[in-house]
């Protein structure tokens, strides 16, 4: 649920990104590593920002920058997606490895994974290629303390010959050391001794580099040794930016021409060099990590194992998942009902008391109407329906996250996406749809085949986002857990609610399945999914985050878009044309649609109308219903019933309702966010006709079904 | 040195082998070597998930799941 500003705002948009600087002296700091090893963590403790953090790989897919001041510098840090290396093969790795060479980062820190240092240190082996102006940071030190992991990092240093600092980003330890060091290498770079390559190799670098050096503009800080790396592994299509026309430095070709056929002759075929160079790295890595790093085996990597054991078993792998998504949303639904109760019960005696001064001061009425029963009562609304589960379902969805659940539930449900022929990090993707549609769908990126990656966001939006979670809940609770006694009703609720996201996740296999074989066909391409250690959550930290970060951003923009319909809300129901309000004219006119559909014309205006933001369905709803005549209060959601039942809702519409909300066109965000995404208008009107078509078909088939069998209420 | 070798999917569940030959192509390929997966390199099968398929391998102190498809074209013995 990567849902911040910046992820889902406009600064999303920023690609390439521009540095902004406060000062023109700032230095430029970008911040590598493989996925999961904490940078987000590190970058937002050292620039105050709230980066979105959870544990899986991948959360980072768009370049982050901050500012911050050290001894009175300061200094812009960019945070680059987790890769695990720079031979590009996937969107990130190609971000960050552009940034890297082509960007204006005048140095580098490397965060590496203390508890898993070898495979790390590959990464810091192809940066150090590229530019010797680079910290090494031993993030989660903390960690593998627990796990009786000891790192020799004076000698890790004096081996790599660049800064090493450990550190414990979560706590902050260390971090002041990190930035000062990392400094330091910008005035004076370390000289890091080159990893080796076989000896062949080696020769024909030696043999490029004279021949490449002269091509490098004085300003550029590239090394010639990776230059020359890259033109013999004939990847200079990654070079492009330097804006070197290689075919037609003859010279330089000859020479590459007759180095290749030197190393055939010494038996390592051109084809083979990618092979060769990896392993001299993995070789390297291996040898430096038994020189340096300590490690028993440790109870923490054993419970790892016996609650992998537990969490995707074969016979309880699957029970586990539902119950905990059961249990999420127990607690959302049972727990938000009090606080709904007193704030509707306190927005609505402030609604009294604005209407009973705009009285006072003599205001004409049209004006009271406008912003109090418009702009202030759909605002009331939202933030009385919103809010409290939102509240309450974002910190214990961030519980998990933390925790390390959602990789585990990729890793149950592969077999299922890979059935329907596309990647079980689609399920990590399905998360986060659950915070937000849009943050789903920019998750996307983490999706390394483009095939699947398309699925995947046309997809999306078939899960709730938590704008329409709270309006399910509403629905649910009002027509169907209403029957039974109070103490289960929340209960019941919840279990309908797990058996409705159940059907949305269905729902995603079948179309996932059904566009992989018309108009997206081919096969699941290659799959290596991390499990990360679990962690122990900042519970105080998430309360806080998941507060201020998620639950106010997604109120803050309902409420935005509240207030204008709002006011629309109200032209439309007091202007008049003819003798009808323009309200019921346009109710009327989608009417017919709507009874097809087991609706009504005035639940299709809400939908169209809530278009900005899926939050204010309801209210919208309410203030038609309202404004159409019979006033009442709220007072709890039987009245809300109440007053639906007067409208004509029987259980029929109430299902009917559920449907279209669970399957209809994305939110004006996501469907801005699926066209930066694909850069496609055609893909996007597909994302947004596709889930339309469906929700209609089955209203319409539901409705059918139930006039044919004569049910309906 | 003239010990069996079997695919990777087949290693028993908290068994350590060694990789002695990869024969998947491409960005598989690549993807293996950025996780440090090489000829020589000790796996050891950590769980499978509940359909058996993909199945978690300890590679290089992290957990990976592979999937079988991929997993049958690592040899190891």
């Amino acid at each position: 649920m990567g849902l911040t500003a910046s992820s889902t705002g406009k600064a999303a948009l920023d690609r390439p990104l521009i540095l902004r600087r406060e000062r023109p002296d700032d230095r430029v700091l970008a911040l590598a590593g493989n996925p999961n090893v904490g940078k987000s963590t590190v970058f937002n403790q050292l620039t105050g920002m709230n980066q979105h953090t959870g544990n899986w790989p991948g959360k980072t897919v768009a370049n982050a920058q901050g500012r911050c001041e050290q001894e009175g510098h300061g200094v812009i840090l960019v945070d680059l997606p987790g890769t695990y290396s720079l031979m590009a093969h996937s969107a990130e790795e190609e971000t960050a490895r552009d940034f890297l060479c082509f960007g204006e980062a005048e140095g580098v820190i490397v965060v590496c994974d203390a508890t898993c240092l070898e495979r790390n240190l590959n990464l810091v082996f192809q940066i150090l290629e590229i530019t010797p102006r680079v910290t090494l940071c031993l993030n989660l030190m903390d960690e593998a303390q627990r796990k009786r992991i000891q790192i020799d990092h004076t000698r890790l240093e004096q081996q790599l010959g660049i800064p090493v600092v450990p550190v414990s980003a979560r706590s902050g330890r260390g971090l002041e050391e990190l930035l000062t060091r990392a400094l330091e290498t910008l005035e004076t770079p370390p000289v890091p001794p080159a990893v080796r390559y076989p000896l062949p190799i080696e020769h024909s670098l030696e043999r490029l580099a004279p021949a490449v050096t002269p091509l490098l503009s004085s300003g550029c800080s590239l090394s010639p040794r990776w230059v020359s790396l890259k033109l013999l592994m004939g990847e200079e299509a990654c070079l492009g930016p330097l804006g070197i026309s290689w075919e037609q430095e003859a010279t330089l070709l000859e020479i590459r021409q007759s180095c290749w056929e030197e190393l055939e002759q010494n038996g390592i075929p051109p084809v083979q060099l990618p092979d060769r160079i990896t392993a001299a790295l993995v070789m390297r890595a291996e040898e430096l990590s038994r020189e340096t790093v300590h490690s028993e085996s440790s109870p923490a990597a054993e419970r790892d194992r016996r609650l992998d054991r537990i969490l995707t078993n074969r016979w309880t792998g699957t029970p586990i998942m539902l119950l905990l998504l059961g249990v999420v949303f127990w607690l959302t639904i049972q727990g938000a009902n009090l606080p709904s109760q007193l704030l509707a019960d306190g927005l609505f005696w402030v609604q009294d008391r604005l209407s009973e001064f705009f009285c006072w001061a003599n205001a004409p009425e049209w004006l009271r109407g406008l912003l109090v029963d418009g702009c202030y009562r759909t605002l009331a609304w939202v933030v009385a329906v919103m809010l409290p589960p939102m509240a309450i379902f974002f910190p214990l969805f961030t519980l998990l996250e933390d925790f390390g659940y959602l990789p585990r539930v990729a890793f149950n449900l592969d077999h299922h996406f890979r059935k329907a022929k596309t990647c079980g990090k689609q399920a990590l993707t399905i998360c986060m749809g659950f915070g937000c549609n849009a943050a789903g769908v920019t998750g996307c990126r983490i999706i390394d085949s483009p095939r699947e990656r398309l699925i995947a966001i046309l997809t999306n939006s078939f899960v709730p986002c938590n704008g329409r979670l709270p309006t399910l809940i509403a629905v649910l609770t009002m027509f169907f857990a209403g029957a039974v006694a109070a103490p289960y009703q929340s209960f019941i609720s919840a279990l309908m609610l797990t058996g409705l996201i159940l059907f949305s996740v269905l729902l995603t296999f079948w179309i996932s399945r059904l566009l992989s074989q018309t108009v997206l066909k081919g096969m699941p391409s290659a799959f290596a999914l991390e499990l990360p250690p679990y962690r122990r959550p900042q519970i105080g930290r998430i309360l806080i985050r998941s507060l201020f970060d998620r639950t106010l951003f997604v109120l803050g923009r309902a409420a935005a878009v509240a207030a204008p319909a709002g006011i629309l809300l109200w032209l439309l129901a007091n202007l008049h044309s003819g003798d009808q309000t323009l309200l019921q004219l346009c109710a009327d006119f989608l009417d017919p649609l709507g009874q097809l559909l087991g609706l009504d014309g005035v639940i299709l205006l809400a939908f169209i109308l809530a278009f900005p933001a899926n939050e204010i369905v309801i209210p919208i709803l309410l203030m038609t219903y309202l404004s159409a005549g019979s006033l009442m209060d709220y007072t709890s959601l039987s009245s809300l019933q109440a007053l639906l039942a007067d409208q004509g809702w029987t259980w029929v519409t109430a299902v009917s309702f559920l449907l279209f909300c669970l399957v209809h066109w994305p939110c004006s965000t996501t469907c801005l966010t699926i066209k930066k995404e694909t850069g496609s208008w055609k893909w996007t009107a597909a994302a947004f006709f596709l889930p339309t078509a469906l929700g209609m078909l089955l209203c319409f088939l539901f409705h059918s079904a139930v006039q044919l069998l004569g049910i309906g209420g | 040195m003239n010990q069996t070798v079997y695919p990777l999917n087949e290693l028993p569940e908290g068994q350590t082998a060694r990789v002695a030959k990869i024969q998947t192509a491409g960005s598989m390929r690549r993807r293996l070597q950025d996780l440090g997966m090489i000829e020589g390199t000790a796996v050891c099968c950590l769980q499978k998930s509940p359909s058996g398929d993909p199945i978690a391998f300890l590679i290089r102190g992290a957990a990976i799941a592979l999937r079988n498809e991929d997993s049958r074209k690592i040899f190891v013995c």
